[in-house]
C-alpha cells in the first residue's frame, strides 16, 4: 500500500511526471550512446595499432625496452608459449627478433627495422599475411625476407632480387647476409611501410649471431576492456627475471590522446547530467512543497515522518528508474545498430584515423558496463535529490502546516 | 479519573514581534462520551487548545494528561505513536489522500497501526457504510462532495478505535445542510459506541446540538456549561 500511494503520487501531476522522466530517459540515450561510441572507438584504435606492431603487451628482458640492445634478450627455451596462451583473454603471441640494420641493394642504402618471425605465429598476432601485396609469405625454414613497399621503392628492389644486410649482431660481432626478397607488404602508415623487413627467426639468430634469444614476445589479446585481468593473467605465468609492458606504455602518444579525449567526453556528461538532476530536484520540490498540508495530517494523524520519507523516496525512485529504464531499452538497439554498422566517416575528421593508419570509422562498444554506469549515476542522482525531502521533513512542524 | 485532564495551561506564540498568549491558563476535564464543542470568537484559542489537546503542538506551561498519560512525557515519534492509537483527528479540509479511494483512505490508518488486510478492509467497509457511504467506497476523495468527504474523515478518524475524536471546524467548508448532517451522523456515533467528540465550530446551528459547550475568549475559559 506504501509503494501503491508512492507510484499513484507520481501521475497527480502527469505532464510534469513525464517531464521529469523525459528527461532522464533523453540523457541516459545520450549518455549511453556517446559513451559507447567514444570507448567503442577507443578500443577500435587501440585494438588496431596493437595489431599493426606492437600487440597489447609485450613481454622483454628488464633493459630492452629503454636501451633496445640485443644483449637485453629473453631465452627462447624459457618462455612457455602453451601457458600464455591459455592465459585469459590472450589470443595470439608472437615471438621477435628485432633490431635496426642497414638494408642495401645496388647504391642505394637505407636503415631498416629488421624482424625475425615466427611466421604462423606472427601472423595470427598482426595479420602480416594481409599486408603482402606481392610474392609469398614466408616458411620458417626459408632464408628470405618480406619488404615493406615503401622501402622496397626507396631501394629499387623487386620479388626476387637480394639484399645485402648489414649491421650489429650479439656481443657487437658483425651481422651480415644476403638475402633474397620473397614478398612486399604494405602498411598504411608512414613510418612502417618505409621502414619494416622481417625474416623468419631461425634465419634472424642465424644472422644475428644471437642463438636461441629473442627480443620480445608480443601479446594480443580480445580487447582492451581486459587488459588488467589479462595483466594479471600474464604476470603469473612469465618468469620473474622477465617484464611485461602494455600498449599504454609502447604507445604514449596514443595513451594520453585517448584519455585526454576521455576526460572531455566525461565532462560533457557530467554537465548534462548537472542539468538533468536540477531537473529532477525542481520536480521534487514541487511535488513536496504542494503536498505540505497533507503531510501535516498525515502526520497529525499518526504517521511517523521517516514512513512519509520513505514514500517520497520512492517517488523518486520510479520516476528515476522510469527514466533510466526507458532510456536504458531505447538505447540498446540504437547502440546494437550501429555497433554491426559503424558510423563512417568523411572530412577533417579522417585525419586522425589516417595518421593511425585505421579506417575512419566510429565503432560502438556494447560494453555492458556502459549501460550500468549510466543506470549507476541516474540512481545517485535520485539520492542526491532525497536530500531536500530530508532537509523538508527534519523542519517539518505538522501544526504548522495544517494551519498553513 | 477524567479521560483528558488539562491544568493551568499557557500556550505563548513567540514567533512574532509581539508575543501573543493564545492560551492562558485553561484548566478542563472531559469524561469518556462527551459530546463537546469548543466555541468563541476568531483568535480566541480554539484550534490552539485543541492542537495542545491532540500533542500536535507543545504548551508553554500547563500538564495535559490523557487516560493517565502526561505528553510532555512523550518524545518525537512516541507522541505521534501516541496519535495513531489514541485520538482520532477531522480537519476542516484536505482530510484525505487524494490518490487513495475511501476505502483505502480509511483502511491507510489501520495500515500505519499494524492491522493484517482482511481485518482492515472489514473494519472500514463497516465504518463507511455506518457514514453512510457504503455504495461510495471506491469513489476518490475528488469524486465525493464536501460533506462526504467529512463523512470519510470521521470513518478514518474512528478507525483506529480511539479514545476520543477531535475535530477543528470540521462543518466550515459545508453547506448548512450537509454541516447538519455531519452532525447527525457524529450525534449517533456518540450515542451508538459512546464515541467521545471534542469539536470547535462558529456555527450556531452546531453550537446547539451540543451537550457541553466550552467558551474561550483570549485564550481564556470564559464559560463551560453542560447543556
Ligand atoms: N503559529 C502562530 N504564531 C503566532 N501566533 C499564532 C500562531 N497560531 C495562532 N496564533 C495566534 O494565536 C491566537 C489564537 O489562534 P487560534 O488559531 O487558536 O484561534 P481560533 O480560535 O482557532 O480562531 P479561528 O476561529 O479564526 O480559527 C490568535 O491570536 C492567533 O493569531
Ligand atoms: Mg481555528
Amino acid at each position: 500500500m506504501y509503494l501503491n500511494l508512492s507510484w499513484r503520487n507520481i501521475w497527480r501531476n502527469k505532464k510534469r511526471t513525464i517531464i521529469a522522466v523525459a528527461s532522464v530517459f533523453f540523457a541516459v540515450i545520450i549518455a549511453v550512446n556517446t559513451r559507447s561510441m567514444q570507448l567503442g572507438s577507443y578500443s577500435y584504435m587501440i585494438h588496431s595499432s596493437a595489431r599493426f606492431y606492437t600487440g597489447y603487451f609485450q613481454i622483454q628482458q628488464k633493459n630492452y625496452w629503454e636501451k633496445r640492445s640485443l644483449e637485453n634478450t629473453l631465452l627462447q627455451d624459457s618462455i612457455d608459449y602453451k601457458k600464455l596462451r591459455n592465459a585469459n583473454y590472450v589470443k595470439a603471441l608472437a615471438p621477435r627478433l628485432e633490431s635496426f640494420a642497414l638494408i642495401s641493394f645496388k647504391n642505394t642504402t637505407r636503415v631498416a627495422q629488421v624482424v625475425g618471425i615466427d611466421p604462423q605465429m606472427e601472423n595470427e598476432e598482426s595479420g602480416l599475411k594481409e599486408r603482402l601485396v606481392k610474392g609469398e609469405y614466408l616458411e620458417p625454414q626459408d632464408y628470405s625476407g618480406l619488404i615493406s613497399k615503401g622501402l622496397a621503392q626507396l631501394l629499387g628492389v623487386s620479388i626476387g632480387d637480394s639484399i645485402v644486410l648489414y649491421g650489429q649482431g650479439y656481443h657487437g660481432q658483425i651481422a651480415a647476409a644476403l638475402l633474397p626478397v620473397k614478398g612486399i607488404i604494405e602498411y598504411p602508415i608512414r613510418e612502417l611501410n618505409n621502414t619494416m623487413f622481417y625474416l623468419p627467426l631461425k634465419a634472424a639468430q642465424d644472422i644475428f649471431l644471437t642463438g636461441n634469444r629473442l627480443t620480445s614476445v608480443a601479446v594480443m589479446i580480445d580487447d582492451n576492456r581486459h587488459l588488467e585481468k589479462a595483466k594479471q593473467a600474464l604476470s603469473a605465468v612469465i618468469p620473474p627475471q622477465y617484464t611485461l609492458l602494455d600498449w599504454k606504455t609502447m604507445l604514449p602518444e596514443l595513451h594520453q590522446s585517448i584519455q585526454f579525449d576521455n576526460i572531455s567526453g566525461m565532462l560533457m556528461l557530467a554537465i548534462l547530467y548537472v542539468v538533468i538532476a536540477f531537473g529532477v530536484f525542481g520536480t521534487i520540490i514541487m511535488m513536496i512543497n504542494e503536498r505540505v498540508k497533507e503531510f501535516g495530517i498525515l502526520i497529525a494523524v499518526g504517521m511517523k515522518k521517516v514512513r512519509l520519507l520513505i514514500v517520497t523516496f520512492w517517488e523518486i525512485v520510479f520516476i528515476a528508474f522510469l527514466g533510466a529504464a526507458s532510456g536504458l531499452i531505447a538505447a540498446i538497439p540504437i547502440v546494437w545498430y550501429f555497433s554491426l554498422h559503424p558510423i563512417r566517416f568523411t572530412g577533417d575528421v579522417t585525419k586522425t584515423f589516417d595518421a593511425l593508419g585505421i579506417e575512419p570509422i566510429f565503432s560502438f562498444s556494447t560494453d555492458p558496463l556502459i549501460f550500468l554506469n549510466q543506470a549507476l549515476v541516474v540512481f545517485l542522482i535520485a539520492l542526491a535529490t532525497f536530500i531536500y525531502p530530508i532537509y523538508f521533513m527534519k523542519r517539518f512542524e505538522a501544526s504548522r502546516a495544517i494551519r498553513s | 479519573m477524567a479521560l483528558i485532564e488539562i491544568e493551568h495551561l499557557d500556550k505563548i506564540y513567540n514567533t512574532t514581534a509581539v508575543p501573543v498568549k493564545a492560551l492562558n491558563d485553561v484548566t478542563l476535564q472531559f469524561e469518556r462520551g462527551e459530546f463537546t464543542s469548543v466555541v468563541g470568537p476568531s483568535g480566541s484559542g480554539k484550534t490552539t487548545f485543541l492542537n495542545m489537546v491532540g500533542g500536535l503542538d507543545r504548551p508553554t506551561k500547563g500538564k495535559i494528561v490523557i487516560d493517565g498519560t502526561n505528553l510532555a512525557e512523550l518524545k518525537g515519534s512516541k507522541l505521534v505513536e501516541f496519535r495513531l492509537h489514541h485520538i482520532g483527528f477531522v480537519f476542516q479540509a484536505f482530510n484525505l489522500i487524494p490518490v487513495f479511494t475511501a476505502l483505502e483512505n480509511v483502511e491507510f490508518i489501520m495500515l500505519l497501526q499494524g492491522i493484517s488486510k482482511e481485518e482492515r478492509q472489514k473494519r472500514a467497509i463497516e465504518l463507511l457504510e455506518a457514514v453512510g457511504l457504503g455504495d461510495r467506497i471506491h469513489s476518490r476523495p475528488g469524486q465525493l462532495s464536501g460533506g462526504q468527504q467529512q463523512r470519510v474523515a470521521v470513518a478514518r478518524a474512528l478507525a483506529s478505535k480511539p479514545e476520543f475524536v477531535l475535530a477543528d471546524e470540521p462543518t466550515a467548508n459545508l453547506d448548512s445542510k450537509s454541516a447538519e448532517d455531519l452532525l447527525t451522523l457524529m450525534e449517533e456515533l456518540n450515542r451508538e459506541y459512546q464515541t467521545t467528540f471534542i469539536f470547535s465550530t462558529h456555527d450556531p446551528r452546531v453550537i446547539k446540538r451540543a451537550r457541553r459547550i466550552v467558551t474561550l475568549c483570549d485564550g481564556k475559559v470564559e464559560k463551560d456549561e453542560t447543556v
